[in-house]
């Protein structure tokens, strides 16, 4: 919940913008308009440019932290413990449920509860395993696995699922035709399809109906230089400390030191993904 | 031989527009189904993140390999040099054209955003095969244009043997690169053979030569024109020719699955016990799609009669739609295996639980998209038949021209027989 009010902070400078504007536009519609077209030209045009303006000035200004580009200079990815994943907590659910803003999906009135489960879109679940020779029991989260080389990248026809320089892999969703078939070609059922209308939604995240989704690592946070994402925070919370996000590429990383310590490995290795979320104990 | 001459299909006028008001009332309710489907978005159908391609995709995808297929006709005409077969290239040509626009029609209006084709039109990746598609399927639009226009204008006759190959490559380019959208999907077992490319292709011929055989049956009965012995039986011989095929392809392709051991379990649910999916496979792919069309085929009294014939088509439709279900549907269906030696006890994402396939029902929004498609491709052809001169006055044996296998076929097949 702490994060959700940090993430909205970032966003108050456009919001605040909005006022400086309002008000303006409000004393331009109060000048006395005595009458004709250059008067009325004079109106409407101060009125335009006071809203307008300061959007654009402030715009501008708020963006260009964020205009650099993202390099390859970092990997970002995830490593999982399952031994310190437990049985029914749902605290990574729930908290990239409301960072991300699938909590606002809401059921539409005559769908079927099953069917709707299986429609809304989910960015993390868990699972829970047993090993069908030992009996062995395994919990774990799971969600995209930010592949090097991901399927759905390859099958997209417009490029809209693609891959960052940092390794997180996400879509575009202004060019998301929504033809789902970076669903059917990933491996991890990771990735889900906005079947309804979005009534609500977060300006860090927004959503449409009828485009693909999936995990983008809190790719918000990324922007803003923080180094974490929200199931990781709140399985931290939680005190678990199942998740531990870093940098890959960085050999003084969090994440490289565990990963130096503990053996992992990637789910359907087979497939030689090189997936940038790995997991110890399975 | 006499001089193949086309005419204008010259049905009754009530009959005609009755047949079209049939189609445009098709067409209209599917209209209608996508308008609310997309609308409402796709809550409304049976698909989900479980099963993202539905019944749209499976008569989307059924038209399209048609499509190819219906080309056939005119290919053997023109490649190969039947001149039996030429008298019906145009008809060939239109029909392909026609279950190509109907099937691309129900793929875009069941996208997420059909709105923006547009994008899809100009921003290309091209490491996708669904990309690729997109110039293949076009191209194949523009050829067939080409190749008609080569067969009905006197100016296009000595461009006519090249574009026909040029469009029996296209389409084996096209159907290859439908199958392969499945076949290229390594995430899903069911998927993930390079034998689906061919075996589409295989199947295109079937199923294309079915609708073909009905279009060309139905037209010709309607105005009283005649059809002889000599080309029913040659396409006949064909579609039993095809079928095999699809038989074989089908054989080799749960071969190959089941000889891994990690396949096992999905050979297993998908032949004995995925419910919904073993019934389409063994009664609409196997016993409806095959072995009774065969038997009809191939049987020595009924073959003769035209009535079975059609029957026969039209159960190489209805099994070819089956087989698109299994293969579109099923294999979405069956879940996938994340965690080999693994039972999955609980998700929170449907992951198989217990080894339980992903639900699916469709809805009948789904299949009025659908059906709508299966309507533009035949109100197109109605259209095409009655303003322009796609068929010949006659398919009678002595109007026809002698093929070079008459005599071997009076030999082997009159003893059959």
């Amino acid at each position: 919940m702490g994060k959700t009010t940090e993430m909205k902070d970032h966003h108050e400078p456009t919001d605040r913008s909005a006022d400086p504007g309002l008000s303006e536009a409000t004393r331009s519609d109060s000048a006395p308009s005595d009458s004709g077209r250059r008067a009325f030209m004079g109106v409407a045009a101060g009125v335009t440019a006071a809203v307008v303006a300061p959007g654009v000035v402030l715009h501008s200004v708020t963006a260009a932290p964020r205009s650099e580009a993202v390099t390859g200079d970092v990997r970002w990815g995830l490593l999982i413990d399952t031994a310190k994943c437990v049985d029914g907590c749902s605290a990574c659910v729930d908290a990239c449920d409301r960072e991300n803003g699938l909590s606002l999906q809401s059921k539409p009135a005559s769908a079927s509860q099953e069917h709707w489960d299986d429609q809304k879109a989910v960015w993390i679940r868990k699972v829970k395993l047993q090993d069908n020779q030992t009996g062995r029991v395994t919990n774990l989260p799971l969600m995209c696995q930010h592949c090097e080389h991901p399927p759905c990248v390859d099958v997209c026809p417009t490029g809209a699922s693609f891959k960052r320089a940092d390794g997180i892999v996400m879509v575009d969703r202004h060019t998301c035709i929504g033809c789902r078939y970076c669903m059917m070609a990933c491996p991890y059922k990771a990735r889900s399809f906005i079947h309804e209308v979005m009534e609500e939604q977060l300006t860090r995240v927004p959503r449409g109906k009828g485009c693909v989704e999936s995990c983008n690592l809190c790719v918000h946070r990324r922007d803003f230089g923080e180094d974490s994402t929200a199931c990781v925070d709140a399985c931290r919370e939680a005190g678990h400390e199942a998740i531990v996000f870093g940098d890959l590429k960085d050999p003084e990383s969090n994440i490289r030191k565990h990963l130096a310590e503990m053996a992992s490995r990637q789910i359907r290795e087979d497939l030689s993904l090189n997936t940038g979320v790995r997991y110890s104990g399975i | 031989m006499k001089r193949i001459i086309y005419r204008e299909w010259r049905i009754p006028p009530a009959r005609y527009w009755s047949l079209l008001g049939i189609l445009a009332s098709v067409v209209g309710i599917g209209a209608l189904a996508f308008a609310y489907m997309e609308h409402e978005g796709h809550w409304v159908s049976g698909m989900s993140n479980s099963v993202v391609w539905g019944t749209p995709h499976v008569f989307a995808v059924f038209l399209i390999i048609s499509a190819s297929g219906a080309l056939n006709i005119a290919s053997i005409g023109t490649v190969f040099r039947k001149p039996l077969y030429k008298p019906l290239g145009r008809l060939s040509g239109l029909l392909s054209a026609a279950l190509l626009m109907g099937g691309l029609l129900v793929l875009v209006l069941d996208l997420g955003r059909p709105e923006r084709l547009v994008v899809a039109m100009t921003t290309y990746n091209f490491r996708s095969i669904f990309a690729w598609n997109i110039f293949l399927y076009s191209g194949f639009m523009a050829i067939v244009i080409a190749y008609l226009w080569s067969m009905a204008d006197r100016h296009g006759e000595p461009y006519n043997r090249p574009i026909g190959i040029l469009a029996t490559f296209w389409r084996l380019a096209l159907t290859t690169g439908t199958g392969a959208i499945f076949g290229f999907l390594v995430a899903r077992q069911a998927y993930d053979a390079a034998i689906l490319a061919p075996m589409f292709v295989v199947m295109s011929f079937a199923y294309g030569l079915a609708i073909f055989m009905l279009v060309m049956m139905f037209t010709f009965a309607e105005e009283g024109r005649p059809i002889g012995e000599r080309i029913l039986c040659r396409l006949k011989n064909l579609l039993g020719i095809f079928i095999l095929s699809v038989f074989y392809f089908t054989l080799v392709y749960h071969l190959t699955k089941l000889y891994g051991a990690k396949n096992h379990d999905l050979v297993g649910w998908l032949l004995l016990d995925g419910g919904i999916y073993t019934f389409m496979f063994w009664v609409g792919w196997i016993l409806v799609g095959g072995l009774m069309p065969l038997g009809i085929i191939y049987h020595p009294v009924l073959s003769k009669e035209r009535n079975w014939i059609a029957a026969a088509c039209g159960l190489v439709i209805v099994g070819g739609l089956a087989s698109m279900y299994v293969i579109i549907i099923g294999s979405q269906a069956y879940p996938m295996q994340m965690f080999p030696g693994q039972t999955v006890l609980a998700s929170g994402f449907f992951d198989g639980v217990q080894g339980e396939a992903a639900h699916y029902r469709p809805t009948i929004p789904e299949v009025l998209l659908g059906l709508g498609g299966v309507a533009i491709a035949l109100l197109v052809t109605s259209v095409g038949v009655r303003v322009l001169q796609f068929l010949p006055e006659s398919l009678a044996d002595d109007v026809l021209p002698v093929d070079e296998e008459k005599i071997v076929e009076q030999g082997p097949a009159g003893a059959k027989a």
